[in-house]
Parts: C-alpha cells; structure tokens; sequence
C-alpha cells in the first residue's frame, strides 16, 4: 500500500465525523465558548443592555463562589441528593426489570403501559401533580393520612425525599425499559447452562445477567448521574424555587437564581462551568475504572 | 493526547483574538416619528377587563388627537413579567415604548439603560404639580426623573369583624393587643390562623422593621449602606418572626407564604387577620368573607401608633429605545392624568397618585379611610438602587425570615448573614 493510501484511509474518518461536527460545534461548543467567555466576566442586566461596559474579572467570579459557604452546602446536598437519586432509580429500575421477566403477560403490559406514562409525562407537569397531591391544606395525601395541615416542605430531608420520589417516578421507566431489553437479549442458553451446574435465581443474576449487561447498565449509570446532577424543574416547581430559606437548592436552580433572577450572568456561567467540569470528572472516572475491569462500552 | 493539546491552544487563541468581551446592547439611534404603532406593556390583573375598559378609553381619547396613529397594549402575566422586561432590555426590537413598572424595579430599569429620562417633559406637563414629592421621588434617579408615578397601594390590617365580635374583641391599637387578639382567635377556632403572615412576605414583614426603628439600608450620601443587622431592624425582625407560633399562625403553615397566600388564606377566612392592602379589596370581596370584615391601620408597638406602611405601586415611564417619543410621553402623561386615575380607581381601586384626585376619592370613600390614615402617618420605601431587584430576586429578606422562622438561626445569625449579603449586592 502506498503512503498516500494509508493517509487518505486515515483521514476518512475524520471526514465522516465531519456531519456530526456540522451539529455539535454550534449546538454544543459554540455555547460552552460562551459560557467560559461569561463567567470571566461582570455581567449582569447593566452589561447585557449597555448601560455599563462589561468589566473582565479573570477568576473573580469563581473566587467569589468559593469563598461563598453557601455554595458549598449546595453542592453538598446536590451530590448527596443526586447520588440518592441515581441508586433509588435504578434499584426500582432494575428491581422492576427482572419482575417484567417474571410476571405474565397481561401484568407486564399494564407495568409496562404505567411505566411508560410516568416516563411521558413533562417533568413540569408531574412535579405540578405531586405537589397537589402533597399540599399542606388540600392535598390528598394529607386527608388520606390524616395528617392535618402537615407541611411536606417544612424539614429539608423530607422534602428532599419527596422531591427525590418525584425524579425516580420520572426517570426509573428508562433504567426498567434499557434493562429489561438488555436481560431479554441474554441468550437462553446461557440461562440453561447456568440452571445445570447448579446456580439459583440470585446467582444466576449475580454472575450471569448484572456481567452481561455490564455495557448497557454503565450507560444508564452515567445517563443517570447526569441527569439527576442537573435536575431542575421538580426543585423548583415543587419547592418553589429551593425551599424554604433556601435549604432544597440545588446547583441548578442555584445557578439558574444568579444568573437569571438574580441577572449576574456572569456568576451563573461560572456555576455551570463548575457543573460542566464536575459532570465531565465523573463520565471520565466512570469509564477508566470500567477499561481497567476489562471491559469496553 | 498531542491532539488535544493542539485544539486546546488553537481554542485559547481563537478567544484572545476573536472576542474579548461578550456582547451588550448598542444603544439605537433614536427616531421621533408621528405616526405608526405606539406599543403598550401594562400588568394583567385579575380582573382584567374593567383596567382594560379604562385603557380603551384612553386609547380612544389618544388617536382622536392624532392621525395614523394606533395603540397596542400588552398585559403582562405576574410570573413572567420579569423575563418579559429582561427581553425589552436586551433587544430593543421587542421593547414597548410606553410601559407600566413596579415602583421598586425602576432604578434597576435605569441602571439597565432602558428608560428615557424624561425630567424636562415633566417640567411641561401641565399636571405635574399635583404631584406628591415623597411619589416623584420613587421615579427620580440621582436627581433625574424616569416616568411618573400612576397609582399607589398600600397594607393595612384587615380583621374579620363576626369572630371579633363574637369574641368580644376591639380592634388591636397596639402589638401587644395584635397579638393577644390573634391568639385568641386562634384559642376559639384552631382551624383558623390567628393572623396570616407568611415567611415570604417581605412587605407584610417591613413594617415591623420600619416601626422599631430599624430599616434595609441607610441612605448615606451617594450610596447605601445594609442597616438590616441594627438592634431596632431586629426588633422588629423579633416582632414579625414572633407572630409564626403554634398559637397564632403555626410555622409549618406560615413559614413558606407569600403576600399572595394571605390574601387566599383571609379570603376563604382561615384567619382571624391579615396585612393586606387596598388593591386586595377586591379579591377578599370575591372570597367567603364578604361584608364579614373591617380595615383598620396596622399597629406599631406603641399603643395607639400606626407602623410605617410601604410605598408600594406603580410608575409609568418611557423605554429608551422608543421611536416614537413625543407620542410616547404625551401618552404616559394622559394615563397619568387626574382623569383616567380616578377612572381607574373606580374600575379597579387602585389609589390615585395625584394629590387632588387622592383627595376626591377620599371624600367619597369610607373603605380608604384607614389607608390614608396610614399613608398620612408616613410611607416608606425600598432602597432606591438597582441592588434592590438582587436582593428581591435573591430572597435576602425571606431567607432571613425564614431562618428565624424554623428556627434554623438566631435572630442575630440570621440578621448578620443577611446584611452581608445585602452589603455585597450594593457593591456590586
């Protein structure tokens, strides 16, 4: 083979990634350009509008979220809140999982059908439901339990653990549907030669179908991360904006308080730049200890 | 690895050459034309239709006088005003040219460069010296005037005159009495609140402040200074805070409130009381409690005193990017005038800012009197700086509440956490 070959093979995916790129420049870099350009920034309502001219601060609205305690509590209890969310969503995703394998036809159709609605349904939406469903004077939760005029929102675990609720009814019919399919494509001989050296159902699952589906279950580990990192709308719409003093933000409707109520785009961009860079660690951490098990996505 | 490096660098000298700063709005040259479509941004309201009549007839009134010309007007929904304004501020194409504003967002409207100082235009209007200067100082700006104040409201004590009377109470003339009354309403009927106040009740709460001597911030020359941690500012911060107790309005129901939660609370009378203003007459009146209750002043902590109420209400004014100014401003001025306010006091009670037209209404209305009352024992108002709409939009003021409120922080903790915030938004 000639260099020029070898070349012109080298390059030709580079010019097949070339459609891909055409969308994700401007849809995705372009944005995040501007995003770091922001938070280097003072740059409030004055700035956008040209009342004030826009003063370059360097890192000083990243010093300015460090120095913040707040900030750090925020970031706390997103990650802790995140990472209760991550694992309720799949021990209900994948617990449901295996029942759809186990159950007969009619019972997975109508588990199927609900699952499938709760996933349909706009965040925006089941956040607003759940909320009647747990308001303190007419909620139906209350009346059913006699609990008077008990405010859900009123300690932060508990509303942490309502909202929490809400984002696995919204995500958990993904993890179930990724499972299932991915237990259904585990060929039956697998199964059979399993059954036959002796293994039961919890070491069948244990050392059979959780090593097969090790590829499908790290996507949904990380699609799960990220998404509950960046949850939004069931915080704000059900706390209303982040509880009371404050206690249920998290990074996101932290972020979205400074830059848009509050207009310092600036100090906003640089809360999503450190999400960006939070959320890019863990994606990278995730799939190096996943090479080093041996195993590819 | 190398490659990455490479798209790094290319990546940091694209930002050294390309662009330095982030985009802001460029001013437009400004054009005066005569004709065209005058575009109008006023708040929706409830009850919509009666403002909109008024407007109308303005509108009416308007284009009669002159050829060619037609008026657009907008009701901005509640919950997305603030985003609609944004949107007004970064793109002059969708910006109205006659708006009306809430007095406290003007200075951050100003400081935006969004509205035309319209000083010498007010100079000339012919009404303009009915005007109250405690109200022309809501829309003035280091010394420059930005609209004219179009209506005002302020709070008072509503109470429910059948469980007083069945209880045998008088109206409270003092704290002390505001209190016991309340737990004694509460005493007789636990379903209700003994008075509804609400942790995010930022104008419910001032009052409180305002009466002990304390306030947000002090004026001090050409700046603000936070005051919120003063000993009087936390007095009252005590006073307000006291009232969320299990035997008056219990925090687990009181704690997250908004102004807008009093108002439903007293109207589908769950509460003895409530510190409501003149503008919430008519919704109360749409609720259960029709005819089953009575305004007076609220009290401060001295007996017989009233507590300071807030200025609140709305200006009209002029977005900088108007191409039709003179239209613009002669349109804000029919609005504002004597006529149409008195109008729309009748359609809608909202409370004239003219003195003579305030004066009319008076004579006429027994409803207002403890109102005036009020306004006569001395108004207060937000700092005017445009840090007020970070520390509004911030929830400073309801945070600290509500740290006192669930006991999550002393009054001192809460109090100095939230002067050093309110400090940073001045100084930003």
């Amino acid at each position: 083979m000639s260099t020029a070959t070898l070349r012109r093979q080298r390059l030709t995916p580079l010019w097949l990634l070339l459609p891909a790129l055409a969308v994700l420049v401007p849809m995705f870099a372009y944005p995040l350009y501007q995003l770091g350009l922001l938070s280097l920034f003072d740059y409030g309502q004055p700035q956008v509008s040209g009342g004030e001219p826009a003063r370059f601060l360097g890192a000083g609205n990243y010093r300015t979220l460090v120095a913040d305690p707040a900030f750090w509590t925020v970031l706390g209890q997103t990650v802790l809140f995140a990472a209760g969310c991550v694992v309720a969503t799949l021990a209900v995703g994948a617990a449901l999982a295996v029942l759809l394998t186990r159950v007969g036809r009619v019972a997975r159709i109508a588990l199927s059908l609900a699952a499938l609605t709760a996933w349909a349904a706009p965040a925006m939406t089941g956040s607003v439901v759940w909320m009647f469903l747990f308001d303190s004077n007419l909620g139906l939760v209350n009346e059913l339990l006699g609990l008077g005029a008990y405010n859900w929102l009123y300690d932060r675990t508990v509303a942490f653990v309502l909202v929490g609720a809400v984002v696995v009814w919204h995500s958990f019919p993904f993890v179930m549907i990724t499972l299932y399919a991915g237990i259904k494509a585990i060929p039956d001989s697998v199964l059979e030669a399993a059954a036959l050296d002796g293994a039961g159902p919890a070491a069948t699952f244990r050392r059979i179908i959780v090593p097969m589906l090790r590829p499908l279950l790290t996507i949904v580990v990380i699609q799960s991360i990220i998404w509950d990192f960046k949850v939004f709308t069931q915080i704000y719409v059900m706390t209303r904006g982040g509880g009371i003093a404050g206690q249920n933000l998290v990074l996101n409707v932290y972020a979205y308080q400074k830059a848009f109520a509050s207009a310092q785009y600036g100090l906003g961009s640089a809360i999503g730049v450190v999400m960006t860079l939070i959320l890019l660690v863990v994606t990278l951490l995730y799939l190096r200890a996943l090479r080093r098990t041996g195993e590819s996505l | 690895m190398r490659r990455f490096l490479a798209l790094t660098a290319l990546c940091a000298v694209a930002l050294g050459v390309a662009a330095c700063a982030p985009s802001t709005g460029q001013s437009t040259d400004s054009t005066d034309s005569m004709t065209g479509t005058l575009r109008v941004w006023l708040f929706d309201e409830a009850n919509r239709a009666a403002k909109e009549a008024v407007i109308k007839e303005a509108i009416a009134e308007f284009t009669a006088r002159h050829d060619d010309v037609t008026v657009d007007v907008s009701y901005l929904a509640t919950d997305t005003r603030a985003e609609k304004y944004k949107g007004a501020l970064n793109d002059p194409a969708s910006a109205p040219d006659v708006t009306e504003i809430g007095n406290t967002d003007l200075a951050s409207f100003v400081a935006s460069n969004g509205m035309i100082d319209v000083t010498a235009d007010n100079g000339r209007w012919a009404e303009a010296a009915d005007l109250p200067a405690d109200l022309v100082n809501t829309v003035t700006v280091q010394g420059k005037q930005y609209g004219v104040p179009w209506w005002l409201g302020v709070r008072a004590l509503y109470y429910r005159t059948d469980i007083f009377n069945e209880l045998g109470l008088q109206p409270p003339t003092s704290y002390a009495e505001l209190v016991s009354a309340a737990k004694k309403v509460r005493a007789a009927h636990p379903e209700m609140l003994g008075i509804a106040v609400g942790g995010l009740y930022t104008f419910g709460a001032l009052p409180f402040i305002w009466d002990a001597g304390g306030d947000i911030a002090t004026s001090s020359g050409d700046g603000y200074t936070a005051a919120i941690d003063s000993p009087a500012a936390k007095a009252g911060i005590k006073a307000y805070t006291d009232l969320f107790s299990d035997d008056i309005c219990p925090a687990q129901q009181c704690v997250d409130l908004t102004g807008g939660g009093t108002v439903e609370a007293f109207a589908a009378g769950r509460a003895g009381m409530a510190i409501l203003g003149n503008f919430n007459r008519s919704a109360v009146d749409a609720g259960a409690v029709k005819g089953k209750y009575a305004v007076v002043p609220l009290p401060g902590a001295k007996p017989g005193s009233i507590a300071p109420a807030f200025a609140g209400g709305s200006s009209l004014g002029v977005f900088r990017s108007t191409k039709h100014r003179t239209l613009a401003v002669e349109f804000m001025h029919l609005l504002a005038s004597k006529k149409y306010t008195l109008k729309l006091y009748e359609a809608m009670g909202f409370l004239p800012a003219m003195k003579s037209a305030r004066a009319e209404v008076v004579s006429t209305q027994p409803f207002l009197k403890p109102f005036l009352d009020t306004m006569d024992a001395g108004t207060r108002f937000v700092p005017v700086d445009k840090a007020w709409t970070t520390i509004d939009a911030e929830r400073i003021i309801p945070t600290m509440l509500q740290k006192v409120i669930t006991k999550k922080a002393s009054v001192d903790a809460a109090a100095a956490e939230a002067n050093q915030q309110i400090t940073a938004a001045f100084g930003k």
